[in-house]
């Protein structure tokens, strides 16, 4: 069949039908010559060729693709359906594209995060290289993945035999300003091999090789990458060779990254890479080059081609001992040594990248792509409900059709076309959504802190789920009513003058069940997001000890003067008192670790003259009136005083939690605790002179911790940095730059970064705000869609049982129990749907229960609020159609018939 | 009409053979649908009893493979006519299918007669 055939069908139709007639013509003219009369001539010329029509048929289907003509003629058909009733077609549309491109951009999120490789040359053959299952770490933990030391890497990289080749990295931000406010860019430190490894090619200069990561190379080159290069350079190959300042040391730029490469972290991008051996000149004195127990690099390393991800990993657990025994840290004491000597390397794929964003999200995620789901079964389900209807209305004509030898399947791919145009629609509709959505998600998780970076571009594996999505809804709402009305016997339907009382029994058990399980999953999501959001409003209304509002926080850095270390300590007393002098202020101070940011401070410790085990406790630098300005009272004792000097004895004041873990009760003040140092450190021991009430230390989730604040001005070791705690009566700008007014008196070579206390703490809250948001949009979507759901079933049926209504009202029934009835029914449906609803909710919350904050999922109160709100809300739905039920004239109602 | 007493063997003509009578029709000129039915009926000596009506998809699929091509004419008692003519595809066509029918029917006539 040739394709211009297809697209002629008519003319070639016309031409044939003109060639029969010719036919015909010609037959009748010789018939006639045979000695028939006009009449006999006509019909016997008729009889010979056959039905004209039905060799037309032949031919055109011959010119046609059976199954391509069909489907066309349904789908057409379909639109045409849909266009007689554009209401219920918005609503499907919309209902769907509303559940798809949820379900779509959620999934484009976990596709991007935890499903997708890197764009790197064969991702498959990457692993990481850590240690498994490592429950313990002591020293200086810094960076994102602190998975080993630089002495390891080296032991590492000189010992295994599994990779081809092996290389660290860490991340780090860099600060591109020269003094004053701080401008920072997203760093990463790279060991030479790192864009060998992974196989990253220059799109313009050069990448590192392991010749520009020599010890000592001072501050050598920079690789920046494709988007820092565009958007600080505008694309300009000039860039190469020009010098770029890294907290105030100059790096020459000598390479650009190929564009499709962002870092190995995914949800992070980065914009300078530098190699490891330029880490002492950036961070100075703090390096952790050379320090054993400094943990800040992870691992990644090319597979060699015939050695397996599990060959790798059992030679790494086999080197593990010999790397350990030549590393081990000279401050680590003996049963530190123990442990350390105790862990064991292995081998993991990291074909899709490392990332924080994944370990953090990626079960929220998983199980708002549930939530979504649920959503998008709800929204199908009143679909299901409405194509239910419809075909009802459709019955006789149905009927009549499959009576006239229409064969069930024709009609059930008819009826379907309906519902696959419902769903492809929905589901473009749906994809296009999920763009702006997916955003959404992104920058609700993005701070300007921790800016996330996701790709979210469509692959094949967004393009078949989203396409899954589509044919799955269709089948879900749209065979089973359509297997339904053709199931119907034609003779029944059509003897049947109208609606009887028992005809559609079947139908409407059908019905039922929809709203059963709509009420069971809406209670299940209404479970879920009271959940998260009553976890969120725990984690908001605790009592973190210390005050959030009006509280700013100055982040100094002045390591640009190189003061000497005698020199610091006063210098930060005067930046406190330009800060405390600053009309408005009501008080200022400064601390080493400012709740929530997650920095810690932690050491083992033991009470002078107690028996009992050392024990760890958190520690924190803070100044006089740190309490008083963040609000904390002050239990027993007294506050760390401007006389705490070098000079004087250390003190400590400690809090609740460090009585009662630690002392076990016993009277604090006047204790000394000691701090358990290695072997040939100064003695390091503090008089408890107070005690304050339980502060928060790390994030708002945890429990109290005990903590034991110092004196700053008793630190032996000061750097070159501070945090300045500010609570002042000032709006923010004003006191922003009267801030940095005071400071660049001073020197203006003082950076500073301001935050917010309030908004860091709510920033750290992302995950919980995350689900609560969510949880709470989708199940009150849920309520709201089920409510539609059983909302539409109680009005058909009111309208079903008109008759049966009318007679009892005939016989003597009141409208209140014409309304009982009806709210009868809801009840049923409601009860049933209720208790398959906490069933499942009560399984379900125990996936959650690990997000919850001071919530167990199997929170009573909160299943109760659940019940209540939807049942009160559905029978609120269903008191119209009663309503409706008992407002009608029973003659009205019996004549019906 | 179809003869009662000869019945017709439509039904069993094999797959094919049909494209072939048509195309051995019009070896001899171009011919129209009309010619064409009653020609294969008489040369058969009504044997082969077409159906009329069924000759004409047969002749589209023909015209579709390109094995014959049409054109509106006058017919003999001066009306208009799509009449067909071979191409020399068709007439390579009509060359192999007779060959093979050939075939076919020498071989069949071996197991129904054997050389004795």
């Amino acid at each position: 069949m040739s394709w211009s055939r297809l697209f002629r069908r008519r003319y070639w139709d016309e031409e044939r039908a003109r060639e029969l007639d010719a036919y015909l013509e010609i037959e009748t003219s010789d018939n006639i010559a045979r000695g028939m009369s006009l009449e006999e001539a006509r019909y016997a010329a008729r009889r010979k060729l056959g039905n004209p029509l039905l060799i037309r048929e032949e031919i055109y289907r011959m010119n046609s693709i059976g199954f391509l003509e069909t489907l066309w003629n349904d789908l057409r058909f379909g639109t045409r359906q849909l266009r007689m009733s554009p209401g219920f077609a918005i609503v499907a549309i919309l209902s769907l594209a509303l559940g798809i491109g949820a379900n779509t951009a959620i999934f484009q999120l976990i596709d991007a995060v935890r499903l997708r490789t890197l764009p790197v040359k064969n991702p498959s053959g990457l692993a990481e290289i850590k240690i498994a299952d490592r429950h313990w770490l002591s020293g200086s933990v810094t960076s994102r993945h602190p998975e080993v030391t630089y002495p390891l890497f080296d032991q590492i990289r000189e010992r295994q035999q599994g990779f081809s080749a092996i290389s660290a990295w860490s991340d780090d931000r860099f600060n591109l300003a020269l003094g004053g406010p701080a401008r920072y860019a997203q760093g990463l430190y790279v060991s030479g091999d790192f864009f060998h490894v992974l196989g990253v090619q220059p799109v313009a200069g050069r990448l590192f090789t392991p010749a520009d990561d020599r010890r000592g190379c001072g501050t050598s080159g920079a690789v920046i990458s494709y988007s820092f290069w565009q958007r600080e350079f505008a694309g300009d190959r000039a860039a190469i060779g020009k010098k770029i300042t890294l907290d105030d040391h100059p790096f020459e730029i000598i390479g650009v990254t190929s564009a499709d490469f962002s870092g190995i972290e995914v949800g992070r991008s980065f914009d300078i890479a530098i190699p490891i051996c330029a880490e002492p000149v950036d961070r100075g004195e703090d390096s952790r080059l050379d320090r054993r127990d400094g943990w800040w690099l992870a691992v990644i390393g090319r597979l060699k081609p015939n050695w397996s991800l599990a060959q790798a990993s059992a030679h790494m657990r086999a080197l593990s001992s010999s790397l350990l025994e030549t590393t081990i840290p000279p401050t680590y004491r003996a049963e530190q040594v123990k442990r350390y000597l105790e862990y064991r390397f292995g081998a993991f794929p990291a074909g899709t990248g490392l990332s924080s964003l994944r370990d953090d999200y990626e079960e929220p995620l998983w199980m708002l792509l549930a939530i979504a789901g649920l959503v998008l079964l709800i929204a199908c389900a009143n679909l299901a409900n409405l194509m239910l209807a419809r075909a009802g209305a459709r019955e006789r004509e149905i009927a009549v059709r499959l009576a006239m030898g229409a064969s069930r399947s024709r009609l059930i791919r008819q009826l379907l076309a309906e519902s696959a145009l419902l769903a492809v629609a929905g589901a473009a509709l749906g994809a296009l959504l999920a763009q702006s959505l997916s955003q959404f998600l992104v920058a609700f998780l993005s701070t300007s802190n921790d800016p996330l970076f996701v790709d979210l571009h469509l692959d094949l594996r967004v393009f078949a789920f989203t396409a899954g999505l589509a044919i799955l809804t269709c089948l879900i709402f749209g065979l089973m009513p359509v297997l339904r009305a053709t199931r119907t016997l034609p003779a029944a339907v059509l003897k049947s003058s109208g609606r009887g009382l028992t005809a559609t029994r079947e139908r409407f058990g059908m019905r039922r069940i929809l709203v059963v399980s709509q009420v069971a999953l809406s209670l299940v999501l209404l479970v879920g997001a009271l959940l998260f959001t009553g976890s969120l409003r725990n984690l908001l209304t605790l009592d973190a000890g210390f005050r959030q509002d009006g509280i700013l926080i100055a982040q100094l850095d002045f390591s640009r003067l190189n003061l000497a270390k005698d020199r610091r300590e006063p210098f930060k007393q005067e930046m406190l008192d330009r800060i405390r002098a600053i009309p408005g202020v009501q008080s200022a101070a400064e601390a080493s670790i400012i709740p929530g940011t997650g920095d810690f401070w932690n050491d083992f410790i033991w009470i002078e003259g107690s028996q009992a085990p050392k024990a760890v406790s958190f520690f924190s630098r803070v100044t006089p009136s740190y309490f008083a300005t963040l609000g904390t009272p002050i239990l027993a004792g007294r506050d760390i005083s401007d006389h705490d000097m070098p000079a004087s004895p250390p003190v400590a004041v400690v809090n609740e939690a460090f009585l009662t873990r630690i002392l076990n009760g016993r009277s604090p003040l006047g204790r000394v605790l000691h701090v358990v140092v290695g072997a040939g450190e100064p003695a390091e021991s503090y008089e408890i002179v107070g005690v304050v009430k339980n502060t928060k230390y790390g994030d708002l989730r945890e429990e109290f911790r005990p903590i034991a604040f110092v004196a700053e001005a008793q630190n032996a070791k000061p750097d070159q940095f501070s945090n300045v705690v500010v609570r002042s009566s000032l709006a923010l700008g004003p006191l922003v730059s009267a801030e940095k007014t005071a400071l660049a008196r001073i020197s203006p070579d003082i950076g500073v970064d301001f935050h917010v206390f309030k908004t860091d703490l709510w920033n750290s809250l992302l995950r919980d705000r995350l689900m609560a948001t969510l949880a709470g949009f989708f199940g009150a979507l849920a309520v709201l869609l089920a409510t539609i759901g059983l909302y539409g079933v109680m009005s058909y049926m009111v309208v079903r049982r008109t008759n049966e209504i009318g007679i009892r009202m005939a016989l003597g029934a009141g409208r209140p129990e014409v309304i009982r009835i009806i709210l009868r029914e809801t009840g049923i449906l409601l009860g049933i749907g209720g208790v398959i609803g906490t069933a499942l909710a009560l399984v379900a919350g125990r996936a959650a229960a690990s997000m919850l904050f001071n919530l167990r999922p199997y929170d009573p109160p909160t299943l109760a609020i659940a019940i209540v709100t939807l049942g009160t809300v559905a029978l609120a739905a269903s008191f119209f159609p009663a309503l409706r039920a008992a407002r009608m004239d029973p003659m009205n109602a019996l004549r019906d018939e | 009409m179809p003869k009662r007493d000869a019945p017709p063997l439509q039904g069993d003509l094999i797959q094919g053979t049909l494209d072939m009578l048509v195309l051995q029709t019009l070896v001899l000129g171009p011919a129209h649908g009309h010619t064409i039915a009653y020609a294969i009926e008489h040369r058969s000596e009504d044997v082969l009893q077409v159906e009329h009506g069924s000759l004409y998809p047969a002749l589209h699929r023909l015209e579709d493979r390109g094995w014959i091509a049409s054109f509106w004419g006058t017919s003999e008692n001066n009306r208009k006519a799509r009449y067909y003519r071979l191409t020399p595809a068709g007439r390579k066509q009509l060359a192999q299918q007779t060959s093979r029918w050939d075939q076919l029917v020498r071989a069949i006539n071996c197991v129904l007669r054997p050389a004795g």
